[in-house]
């Protein structure tokens, strides 16, 4: 691995809501290595995508969200210090996103190839021309057929697949350092999901861009991740290597997806081990570990304060008072 | 459905379908809405579904397998084939004679959201296929018979008089659940029963609806896109592409030993969770995506993207015919005595548990 890329450190973000001040990300501390893949697992609401907007800086008063607390640092550069004018010089350039919709994260009525020369022109100060040549060669990078003729066709000319590799090309454009990817083949057919998934890594690996998988598909997670942090409520419970979590999950949320998955823990057809009740409302939190109601260890430690992410082997951090 | 009498093994299945089509015209035109194609969303599909047994169906966006379903409830107007439910030929029931073949066959859908009425209390949202078949809503009978499918879908007696909007997605899907068993059914088709829930969920509702089956007896058509779930719930497994079955098969037989191009390549690109499986397992894509159903290939639907392509499946739809192994698989080489080598590296053969 190479060497660390992105600290994030303590980070809060908070929303208004009509039901009051909602704490979507808590004290959330994570990083990312040059090169690596990291994932982020966990359930809907469970703060994933709110991590992943907060290092791109765009939680902003739009969406009555606001960061609390914390330290983003890339490259040794703490984003949320920055003013907008150097965010987006970092944003596109040496962060990019993709996102789990490419039919409503294109612009429909600019052409692909204005939309994939854009980043280009805008941060590497290219002419017209040098841009659209550019855009051309990245298209025909994520294997679109016929990529210069392509150029002047509109998004609805694209199928969802098609699409989602116009969204990696502008992604890349830049080579940026780190790439995150929010759900980017939820909204996929499996055969194409696992082709955009293989795009993505073999890219990703030869530019040595880090990666950020947000995900909740377990599946996904084994066969492309190195490294996964596990979140529920808005906090970290677990991160570890891929092999390591899945080898020896040791916060019982963790414990709980991976037996709840047919085939996995169990034998087919058997019963499935399940967690039992929901999760918990973000407005409504217990005081304790947002778990604990749900928890088959809980103690009374649990229900007092939630518990700190805490080192337990090297490369393997959980954030439970111990059940063992 | 008595689990006493063994003599159901060998009975009459309790659903055939055979050469099912469902053709939508395509047209042109404002006024004179001139019909210039078709839409063969479901193009010649057999199968049967024996009783008490789970039937999944399987395959990418569009490739008809909804449209199977709503076929079988009589909700769509049929093009081609026929339709055996319980011994009866239904294909060309008026409404008249549905109403009390659709009390036999229910349906639980994808969205537990858009498919409960916002404005009806959880009581009534269950209770409404008794009052659609005439038991009077402030009778006994339909009160006892509400309450005892709370408490089998696992629900609290005090959640009836509530709102749907109370409910979590999980226990929205109770409700649908509580809702398709109001009348005693047979046939259960769940179509994308669990894909809008959260993964622990998940496993909450599969749980109810194996457990549902064992005490009910029911059949059920298990409509989903993901495969470690099918492979749990189901007995056999169909694959369908394109409006047509390309292999149905045991589940062992279909997950252990996948014949159709097809079926291997979708057994390939579902990642299996776990990270060891997956470090071994070679990865080998199929190119392209799903074409229009507007405009299907010639000959074998599949053969533009299969990797062992002959010319005949260029020309010539293959028939789905069974294998020694008691599959139905529809491809030239499979029945040619060639038969098709591995194109994947078999991972979910290897994982735990084929039983």
């Amino acid at each position: 691995m190479g060497k660390r890329l992105l600290e994030v450190e303590d980070l809060s973000v908070t929303f208004r809501t009509d039901r009051g001040i909602v704490r979507a990300v808590d004290s959330v501390s994570l990083h990312v290595d040059e090169g690596e893949t990291l994932a982020i697992v966990g359930e809907s609401g469970s703060g994933k995508s709110v991590t992943a907007l907060s290092i791109l800086g765009l939680i902003g008063d739009a969406d009555s969200g606001r960061i609390e607390r914390g330290r983003i640092s890339f490259e040794g550069q703490d984003l949320i210090q920055q003013n907008d004018a150097v965010l987006r010089r970092i944003r596109g350039n040496r962060i990019a996103m993709i996102f789990q919709e490419p039919m409503s994260s294109l612009n429909p009525v600019l052409t692909i190839g204005k939309q994939v020369a854009e980043p280009i022109r805008l941060h590497q100060g290219a002419s017209r021309a040098e841009a659209y040549e550019q855009a051309a060669e990245l298209l025909k990078k994520v294997a679109i057929p016929d990529a210069a003729e392509r150029l002047n066709d509109f998004p609805h000319q694209f199928s969802g697949g098609m699409r989602q590799r116009v969204m990696i090309a502008m992604a890349l454009a830049c080579r940026p350092k780190l790439i995150i990817a929010d759900e980017p083949t939820t909204a996929l057919d499996v055969t194409v999901q696992a082709q955009i998934l293989s795009l993505l890594k073999e890219l990703t690996r030869e530019a040595n861009s880090a990666l950020i998988l947000i995900t909740h598909d377990l599946g996904v997670v084994a066969r492309y991740a190195d490294r996964v942090t596990v979140m529920y409520a808005g906090r970290i419970v677990e991160t570890a290597s891929a092999r390591e979590l899945y080898a020896n999950p040791r916060h019982p949320y963790t414990q709980g997806l991976m037996e709840s998955i047919p085939g996995l823990a169990t034998e087919v057809g058997a019963r499935l081990i399940t967690i039992e009740g929901q999760p918990p409302d973000l407005a409504n939190l217990p005081r304790g570990c947002a778990f604990s109601p749900r928890c088959k260890y809980s103690q009374d430690v649990c229900l007092q304060k939630p518990p700190t992410l805490e080192t337990i082997s090297q490369d393997h951090e959980r954030a439970c008072y111990g059940y063992e | 459905m008595a689990m006493s009498e063994p003599v159901i093994e060998t009975s009459a299945p309790l659903l055939t379908i055979e050469g099912l089509k469902v053709h939508f015209p395509v047209t042109k035109g404002f006024f004179l809405q001139k019909q210039i194609g078709s839409i063969k969303a479901v193009d010649g599909v057999s199968f049967e579904l024996r009783r008490g047994e789970t039937f999944g169906l399987v395959g990418e966006s569009g490739c008809g397998k909804s449209t199977t379903a709503l076929a079988i409830l009589r909700m769509l107007t049929l093009t081609a084939g026929r339709i055996v439910f319980e011994g009866s030929d239904i294909t060309n029931y008026t409404e008249d004679q549905m109403r009390p073949i659709r009390q036999r066959m229910q349906m639980v859908y994808q969205d537990p959201y858009g498919s409960l009425n916002p404005r009806m209390r959880v009581r009534h949202i269950i209770g409404e296929p008794l009052a659609v078949h005439g038991v009077n809503r402030r009778s006994d009978r339909y009160r006892k018979r509400v309450d005892e499918l709370i408490d089998l879908v696992g629900l609290l007696p005090d959640m009836a008089d509530r709102y749907p909007h109370e409910f979590s997605g999980g226990q929205r899907q109770r409700i649908g659940i509580a809702r398709a068993l109001a009348l005693a059914p047979s046939l259960l088709i769940c179509d994308e029963p669990v894909s809008a829930l959260d993964v622990s969920i998940q496993a909450q509702v599969i749980n109810l609806l194996t457990d549902l089956q064992a005490e009910l007896g029911l059949t059920i058509l298990f409509i989903a896109h993901d495969l470690s779930i099918v492979r749990h719930i189901s007995d056999r497994v169909g694959v369908m592409y394109l409006g047509r079955i390309v292999e149905t098969a045991s589940r062992d037989e279909l997950f252990d030993h996948p014949k159709h191009p097809y079926t291997q390549a979708l057994l390939n690109a579902v990642p299996v969770p776990d990270p060891e499986v997956e470090s071994r397992r070679e990865e080998i894509l199929i190119q392209g995506e799903v074409p229009s159903v507007r405009n299907p290939p010639a000959g074998c639907h599949f053969h533009p993207r299969c990797p062992v392509a002959v010319p005949q499946c260029r020309l010539q739809a293959p028939a789905l015919l069974p294998t020694a192994k008691g599959a139905m698989v529809s491809c030239h080489l499979v029945h040619s005595g060639e038969g098709v080598a591995r194109v994947h590296g078999g991972a979910w053969g290897q994982s735990k548990g084929s039983e």
